[in-house]
Parts: structure tokens; C-alpha cells; sequence
């Protein structure tokens, strides 16, 4: 299956994502041809159940969909909604074919069958048909809640630094489409680790894609009479972005490979941390082997640096993540730390929702 | 090369459950063993505790069991290995032995050599070390000098090996030596390997201090040293091939990023359970490049297991490792206000203070970040 989701995403994203339609995406247009391929494939449900005409993926399966999206930048929410629907299905709730979004960023309460509150840095917040969220009820329990965006009483537009759109959405009492109690073997940091661990694939992609352009590159640009990949200065920094490529996509993997029971917190706060730390390295050697040309709006490099420039930061930054993380080894103490390196079962880092 | 190359691969459940074994032998052996002596990681020389490895079937694990081995996946050994590092075990006597001798051995060796040396290193009774660098010959490997020329019937030597680690305390040496004439048989050509005991006449072996005063590694001179036919490993003139074949393994382990966990260890336990915002971020981030290294050596130790060469991933894992090994004692001297201390002091100041000095080797050990760094760009299509 994972071969096959591979090569058809690839195909469909290499022949739809282009320059031209990345740019009107960044001018606010929703792309609806490419999102129309995308489900007409498949992708929005391959994670889902059968029944509701789903492909029943796992998670090292949808992993090498995911890092795709990244590789080629898609701007639609296809990872979103697939943690989306997985954790529809995790909650018993049926899967959405609709466009459907994730926000992590909640402080939702529910009061019977109404919300109010406000998601913020919603992806794509304002071309999703549909939001799953969490949100306290009064009991002061957590809700999984499917929202019908058209619902929200105000949507203010936000984007990050690739002009992808990241809304904030404020319900007033609106009526919620469906809901369910978390189920007890997730956590309220369910959709920020999710979505930690989806970027961090997409910033893999991307950073494999940039090595693949900025070789390239160093290989046709020519300076004193030879390629520039000729120069060793060059070709230790393109080792160097090659090393943190594999980083990222192995730390990413690894969390993925992990997450049909639940997702790692652990290791998706390591793949974050790595990916995000990668994403950073990356994009400033691809800049440097460049030079000026990569600088300009012509030239394809800004739409993979200026989407790392953001993911990085998105579901927790390297920071944020590796605060979680050290003071979670702290707690455990020294004899702690190999232990829990090496086993899963000793992992459950838990970070408390916002 | 393509990074999906690279891909994760988890421990089989059969080489995980050795463990809990080899945790409760180590927990035994060396509960008193203390924090300074930890720190020297694989350089810490005990031939008694390299026998009692060999006892528990834990050397040359992936040998064919006729030759004293257990046949066991590469993930086995992969897992015996991981906790002697965690846990700073004296190691050094067998490691090049185990890691790199005895499959050289296995893979290149007449059944005669095969009989003659295996059993005895999966014993934990016969070290091996490694003859490759000479006064003029570091990264650029291929301009040794020293020659094996034919003579009655078997070889002489003449030359220098310099840099061998543990040479002091070996009973063979694996070199490279020079075999044909450098302009007829090609840059990489004329060159072969051979197993050389190390009392044979001729042999001098001269220990160098290192700037903490530790003696690791020996100048070896050669003065007409007989040795049989038999000193020949592998083919006559293929002993760059076979050297290359051996990298793999000898860069992509976890000694190329574990080699300061013991640093690790005394700074979370100067730290505490309650970190400040800046210690847990460094720790953090310290335990997530210790984690994503992990998998990748994993993820190359799958393609070892399948019988490939992943050269360029080992470079990888060698490079990344080695900057985070390096890197530690530097972050970690910044988490705590304690000083480094050679004499005195808490366990912290002392690994501290030897970490610190030991660091700039770790990087020049097995082949330096440039070439390193020139393998991969080799395998980027770059040159």
C-alpha cells in the first residue's frame, strides 16, 4: 500500500503543484482542482475505516503521503484532515469527506450541545467546510467536537510567512455538528502532538526536495570556469543539509511507526525538535549555495524555505518541544534517562493543553 | 543517493528481549564502578570483563556458530553493544575485535584463519587493533608506504603505522599494507592486508600520550618483520576494497554517538527533577539528536542486515554523532555552575573535565568530518 500511495501522490502533486498554482494559492484562491484530484484518489479518507469508504492506512503508510505534501508544498489541509478523521474514527465518530481542518489551539467550552470560544491558527481555517476540536465540557471534561465553519460567529484571517492560511475562528453558543468524550487512551494533547508529528513530516519532504534543487543547482551553476559543486566549501554544506534531510525524515518516520496505538508523544517531540532544528539548517545552507538567484520571487527556492520558515514554528517549536521534553527526562532522574530512551512504555510524555 | 534510503527500522522483538539480560549483568558487575571511569566509554580497558562477556555469548555474536559465534542478526549484537555504551562499560580490549576484525575475518579469511582467530575473540581473550594511518598518511589513506614484499616463501615488512589504538595491549594488528608499485597498480591498487601478530620479531610498539595524559594509541614500527603466507587476509592487491567494505560498520554504531552519555547522565543528575526552563530545553534537545541519531544508526544497521554498503548513511550517522558527541560537554559545562575538576570535585566536574579534552578526537577518530562530509557530497553526484 505504501508503495502505491507513494508513487500516486507524487504523480498527482508533481503535475498539479506547480509554481503558478502555488502562487495563486498564496493570493488567497482555494485550489479546486488540485483538491478535487486529491479526493478523487482518495487521500482525504485513506486513513479511514472501510465502511465509510476509507483505505484503513496506517500510520507508516500515510507517512509517506504526508511527507509528499511536504515535498512539493501542496496548500491544501490533506494532513490536517486526515489526523482529522483519525480521530473522528479514534472517537467513534464517523470520518468527513468534506474539507476538514484540526485546531489545536482551543479554549472551547461546551455546554450541551452548543460552544463558545475561539481556535486559533486554525490551518486553512476559512476553506474548510468543517473543525475538529477539543473542548471542556461542564463537567470539565474533554470533547472531541466537530464544528461547521460556516457556524463560527466571526473568522479573522491570519496567514504564516508561505501565505498559507492559518484563521482564528470564534463561536458564540453555535451548534455543534458532532461530538464525543476523548476516549481514555488519548490525551488532551492529542491534536498538537498529531499535528507536531504530520508537520514534521511535511518538513522532511520539503528539506529532501530542497537538497534534491540546491545539488542540482551547485551542479549547472558555474563560477571560475567550473561548477560550483566542484568547490569542496560547497560540497561540505550540501553534505551537511544531506545529513540533516535524513535526520528529519528518520525522526519523522520513527514517530509515525509508532502511532497506531496513540500518538508518541516522546518521539513526535523528538521528530519536531530534529525536523524543526533540520528545517532551520536547511534552509539557510539552500540560501547560501543559491546565492542571489534564490532570493528572487522567479526562482522556486522560497516556496520550499519560507513553508520550513513556518512549519518550524507550527504544533510546537524546537523549543517548545524540547522544554516539554528535558523537563520530562529531568523528572525521571539519570538511572531514568537510558530506560526511557529505549522503550516506549516508558515514554508517556503528556503536554497539558493551552 | 536518495534519502528514502534512509529509513527507520525498528528492534526486532527477539534481539530486544537480550536487554533486560545484559542491563541486570551490567547493573551487577558494575554497581561500584564510578561516573569518572564511565566517561571513558569504549576506551576503557578491563581484559577481565571482556572474558566474562565472552562467557554470556555476547562477543562475535553474529559469527557462524562453528567458530564460537551465536548467529544472532546484527540487531542482536546492535542491542548488546547500545548498553555497554549506556552504561560506560570497559569495553576496549575486544572492541575492534567485535566490531571490525572478526567480520573482516569471517568475510575475507581462508577456513584456516577463520578457525585460527574466531573462537578465541568470541572468548573475549584475543584483541585486535587497527594499522592504517602513517606519519604521512592520515585522511589521504592511500599514500601509505609501508610495504609486505614476498619473500621465502611468506612476507616482510618495513615501515611505521602511527595513531593505532590499543596497540599496547593487542595481541594482532589488521594493517594495510603496500604490496605493488603505487604507479603500475593505480591510486587505490597494490595494496593488501595482513594479520600480523604482534610479538614476532621486529615489531616495536611505542605508546603516545594524549593531552590528558591517557596513553590510547602507538607508533608501530616494522624492522624486517617475518611473517607466514598465511598473514595475508583477503586478496593480494584488493586490500583498499576490503577496507572500504569494512567502513560501514566501523562508522554507522553507536560508539559514533554515545561516546559522552556519561556526561549526560551526572548533568541530569546535577540538574534534578525540577529544571529551569533553560536546563530542560537543553536537555530536551540533547535527548531528541540522541534519539534521532538512534534511529538513523538503526535504519543503517537494516541495510547492513540485507547484506548492503550503505557507505554514504554511515557517514551520516558518523558526521551527526560526532558533532553531537562533541557538543556535549560544551552545552553541558553551561547547564550547572560547576567547574570541571581532574582531581576533587563531584562526579559532573570530573567527567566533565575529562569529556572535554577527550571531545576534539572524537571527530578525527575513524576517519575526519571533511572526508566524511566528502563521502556524502560523493554521494550526493557532487564528485
Amino acid at each position: 500500500m505504501r508503495e502505491l500511495f507513494e508513487s500516486t501522490i507524487e504523480r498527482v502533486l508533481s503535475d498539479l503543484c506547480t509554481s503558478d498554482l502555488l502562487r495563486e494559492a498564496e493570493s488567497g484562491e482555494w485550489p479546486v482542482a488540485l483538491w478535487r484530484t486529491l479526493e478523487d484518489n482518495g487521500f482525504p479518507l485513506a486513513g479511514a475505516p472501510e465502511m465509510v469508504g476509507g483505505a484503513d492506512a496506517c500510520w507508516s503508510d500515510l507517512f509517506v503521503i504526508i511527507r509528499a505534501l511536504g515535498r512539493f508544498v501542496a496548500p491544501v489541509p490533506l494532513a490536517e484532515m486526515i489526523v482529522g478523521n483519525w480521530l473522528l474514527e479514534q472517537s467513534g465518530l464517523n470520518a468527513r469527506s468534506d474539507i476538514l481542518s484540526i485546531a489545536s489551539e482551543s479554549n472551547l467550552t461546551l455546554v450541551g450541545a452548543r460552544v463558545s470560544g475561539e481556535l486559533r491558527q486554525v490551518p486553512w481555517g476559512r476553506f474548510a467546510d468543517s473543525v475538529v476540536t477539543l473542548a471542556n465540557d461542564e463537567a470539565g471534561q474533554l470533547n472531541v467536537v466537530l464544528l461547521d465553519v460556516a457556524t463560527a460567529e466571526r473568522v479573522r484571517q491570519g496567514t504564516n510567512i508561505a501565505s498559507e492560511a492559518r484563521d482564528q475562528l470564534s463561536f458564540s453558543s453555535a451548534a455543534i455538528v458532532m461530538s464525543a468524550l476523548l476516549p481514555a487512551h488519548l490525551d488532551g494533547d492529542v491534536l498538537l502532538a498529531a499535528g507536531a508529528m504530520v508537520r514534521s513530516a511535511q518538513i522532511s519532504g520539503a528539506i529532501n526536495e530542497l537538497l534534491v534543487m540546491t545539488a542540482s543547482y551547485a551542479g549547472e551553476r558555474k563560477q571560475f570556469g567550473k561548477p560550483i559543486a566542484a568547490f569542496q566549501a560547497i560540497q561540505q554544506q550540501l553534505a551537511v543539509l544531506a545529513e540533516q534531510a535524513a535526520a528529519a525524515s528518520v525522526a519523522a518516520e520513527a514517530a509515525f511507526a509508532g502511532a497506531d496505538q496513540g500518538i508518541p508523544t516522546f518521539s513526535v517531540a523528538a521528530a519536531k525538535i530534529s525536523a524543526s532544528d533540520a528545517a532551520s539548517q536547511a534552509a539557510a545552507i539552500g540560501h547560501s549555495v543559491h546565492g542571489a538567484i534564490g532570493f528572487t520571487q522567479e526562482y522556486a527556492l522560497h516556496n520550499l524555505t519560507r513553508r520550513l520558515w513556518s512549519w518550524r514554528s507550527e504544533f510546537g517549536s524546537s523549543t517548545f518541544w524540547s522544554k516539554a521534553l528535558g523537563k520530562h527526562v529531568c523528572a525521571a532522574g539519570a538511572e531514568g534517562f537510558w530506560p526511557m530512551l529505549t522503550n516506549p512504555e516508558l515514554q508517556n510524555l503528556s503536554i497539558t493543553q493551552k | 543517493m536518495s534519502i528514502s534510503e534512509f529509513s527507520y527500522s525498528a528492534i526486532p522483538a527477539d534481539a530486544e528481549q537480550l536487554r533486560a539480560a545484559v542491563r541486570a549483568f551490567l547493573q551487577d558487575v558494575l554497581h561500584d564502578y564510578p561516573a569518572e571511569k564511565r566517561a571513558y566509554s569504549w576506551m576503557g580497558f578491563d581484559a577481565e570483563f571482556s572474558r566474562l562477556l565472552g562467557k554470556k555469548g555476547w562477543l562475535g555474536m553474529a559469527l557462524p556458530k562453528q567458530y564460537g559465534g551465536a548467529e544472532a542478526s546484527p540487531f542482536s549484537r546492535y542491542v548488546i553493544i547500545e548498553e555497554l555504551l549506556a552504561a560506560g562499560a570497559p569495553v576496549s580490549a575486544h572492541w575492534i575485535a567485535d566490531r571490525q576484525s572478526a567480520p573482516l575475518i569471517l568475510r575475507f579469511g581462508t577456513e584456516a584463519q577463520r578457525e585460527k582467530y574466531l573462537p578465541s575473540i568470541c572468548r573475549g581473550e584475543s584483541y585486535f587493533c587497527i594499522g592504517m594511518s602513517e606519519p604521512n598518511s592520515g585522511s589521504d589513506l592511500a599514500s601509505i608506504r609501508s610495504t609486505a614484499k614476498r619473500a621465502n616463501g611468506g612476507w616482510v615488512l618495513d615501515g611505521q603505522k602511527v595513531w593505532t589504538t590499543n596497540a599496547q595491549h593487542s595481541h594482532y594488528m589488521i594493517a594495510l599494507m603496500r604490496t605493488g608499485d603505487k604507479e603500475t597498480s593505480g591510486r587505490h591498487g597494490g595494496m593488501s592486508q595482513f594479520i600480523i601478530d604482534l610479538q614476532t620479531p621486529g615489531i616495536t610498539i611505542r605508546p603516545i600520550a594524549d593531552l590528558a595524559g591517557g596513553e590510547h594509541f602507538n607508533e608501530v614500527f616494522f624492522d624486517s618483520v617475518q611473517l607466514g603466507e598465511d598473514a595475508l587476509i583477503g586478496e593480494e592487491g584488493r586490500g583498499w576494497d576490503q577496507v572500504t567494505a569494512e567502513l560501514a560498520f566501523e562508522r554507522s554504531g553507536p560508539e559514533r554517538f554515545l561516546s559522552s552519555i556519561a556526561v549526560i547522565h551526572t548533568a541530569i543528575a546535577a540538574i534534578g527533577p525540577h529544571p529551569d526552563a533553560f536546563q530542560a530545553r537543553e536537555i530536551g534537545k540533547i535527548t531528541a539528536r540522541l534519539l534521532t541519531l538512534r534511529n538513523m544508526s538503526l535504519g543503517v544497521t537494516k541495510q547492513l542486515s540485507e547484506g548492503k554498503n550503505p557507505a554514504w548513511a554511515a557517514s551520516c550517522v558518523k558526521d551527526l554523532g560526532n558533532v553531537l558527541e562533541q557538543e556535549l560537554p560544551e552545552i553541558l559545562q553551561g547547564v550547572v555552575d560547576e567547574q570541571p575538576q581532574v582531581v576533587g570535585g563531584s562526579a559532573h566536574a570530573k567527567v566533565l573535565a575529562y569529556l572535554t579534552q577527550m571531545a576534539p578526537s572524537f571527530s578525527l577518530r575513524g576517519g575526519t568530518r571533511e572526508i566524511l562530509r566528502g563521502i556524502i557530497a560523493r554521494g550526493l553526484g557532487l564528485r
